[in-house]
């Protein structure tokens, strides 16, 4: 091959990498989005494989150990039914005093199961994509849930599926505050790369009263995530910038690694 | 190079995307993602002309971008640097060893997450990193390392298997046999 050749087919490249690289951000999200329906059928494909090899497994399951979880799940259902009744009462009493006192009126939060599809295959990203896209409601920036905990928040959205950028990672900061008695406030930033069910709690001030255990919650502030949702629990602390701030570390209460099936809130 | 081999290249890129994205297993098991594109790359650029190895870049970098955080089109560079690096000096690679290829896909595959980091870092971004990132950096490197003879194995296997087989001629023609004796 030529000198020639090797010039056009270098200065080929570097225009597509020019141009792609110096999109719009709209233009750029909504392309890796087209690009990425790219893989809806090997996605589809590899979910039906699931989805029989799991009948499969049912069908092989013995009928004494699913009686067993049936009536276990009976029993649960009942229990959850009578704290329903409890919580409508007291969501009930809540407005009325609301009311009373002339509070502005909470907004009530549906939950949306999602399935996880695929992960960012890069190492210096958490994010994920689900199976629920803006046909389905989504949009920008909800909170996403699993295990009745936090794990990050809709990133970009796509008709079919939308990516979700997981805490630890740089572009998912959250403030939140610690369940003790000061109700020391922060903001959980970026983890590491290696383990990520450690997360770094920043921003305190000196005069803490952290202690390893206590939870840590969404505080509301920020407007994206709502208040109260469980996000983990103290390890550690360490003074940091020559002792004017403390920095914790948090272990998350789900699991980011092994996520199968998230929830998205929706207003 | 044919169409057929470009084909089965891109195919190849896909399904190497798809399988990072869609099985975390290396991820769960050794806390770091494998990435196969560089030891495609090396295919490429040994066995394929310069074209199929920029397409290769192209569409194997922005499939990956897709899928990932990253802004689009900024692995398509240092998949491209590798391969091109590894073209230059196609001549002198002895392309049929596999020691060989496991130390270019140990290279490639190390200089490829490199280039793209610090692209990332240089356009203000700011990747995970620690120093975990060096145990995932040594993990893909090795892993590529291994990948890379396995993808030579394969692509020969399905150029036997599907590719059309070159005509092998004889020294030996019968309109110009020498016959002896009375006939």
């Amino acid at each position: 091959m030529s000198k020639r050749s090797h010039y056009m087919v270098l200065g080929l490249v570097g225009l597509v990498v020019l141009v792609l690289t110096n999109l719009p951000s709209r233009t750029s999200t909504r392309l890796k989005l087209a690009i990425g329906s790219l893989f809806l059928p090997l996605i589809g494909l590899v979910s039906a494989a699931q989805q029989t090899a799991g009948n499969a497994a049912s069908a092989l399951a013995p009928r004494g150990e699913l009686i067993r979880q049936n009536e276990a799940l009976r029993h649960e259902n009942q229990q959850l039914r009578l704290q329903a009744i409890q919580a409508e009462e007291t969501a009930r009493e809540n407005e009325r005093l609301r009311q009373v006192i002339g509070w502005q009126k909470q907004n009530t939060w549906k939950a949306k199961l999602a399935r996880v599809i695929l992960r960012d295959p890069a190492n210096w990203w958490r994010t994920v994509q689900i199976d629920l896209g803006s046909r389905d409601g989504l949009r920008e920036n909800l909170p996403v849930l699993a295990n009745e905990s936090l794990v990050g928040r809709v990133s970009s959205v796509s008709l079919t599926h939308a990516q979700v950028v997981l805490l630890g990672d740089s572009n998912c900061k959250v403030a939140a505050r610690v369940d003790n008695e000061a109700h020391d406030s922060g903001i959980i930033g970026s983890g590491g790369p290696f383990d990520a069910s450690l997360v770094r709690l920043a921003c305190f001030s000196r005069t803490t009263t952290l202690k390893p255990g206590q939870n840590v919650l969404t505080s509301g502030d920020g407007g994206i995530f709502p208040k109260g949702i469980p996000i983990g629990k103290i390890v550690d602390f360490r003074a940091v910038e020559y002792g004017l701030f403390t920095e914790a570390r948090v272990k998350l209460a789900a699991n980011l690694g092994a996520l199968e099936e998230v929830w998205v809130m929706m207003p | 190079m044919t169409t057929f081999h470009t084909i089965l290249l891109l195919l190849a890129a896909v399904l190497a995307v798809f399988w990072e994205a869609a099985f975390p297993g290396t991820s769960r098991w050794l806390r770091a993602q494998v990435d196969l594109l560089p030891a495609l790359m090396v295919y490429a650029s040994l066995c394929l002309g310069l074209p199929a190895t920029a397409l290769l870049a192209v569409c194997g970098g922005v499939m990956f971008d897709s899928l990932s955080a990253n802004p689009l089109g900024v692995s398509i560079l240092p998949l491209f640097a590798t391969g091109f690096l590894i073209h230059l000096r196609r001549e002198l690679i002895l392309r049929d060893q596999p020691f060989a290829q496991f130390v270019l896909g140990l290279a490639a595959s190390a200089l490829a997450p490199l280039l793209t980091v610090l692209w990332l870092l240089t356009a203000g971004r700011t990747p995970l990193l620690g120093w975990g990132s060096l145990w995932q950096w040594l993990v893909m490197s090795v892993a590529g390392g291994i990948a890379t003879p396995i993808i030579f194995l394969m692509f020969g296997w399905c150029e036997r298997l599907l590719g059309h087989r070159r005509a092998v001629e004889s020294s030996f023609r019968s309109d110009r046999e020498i016959r002896r004796g009375p006939s």
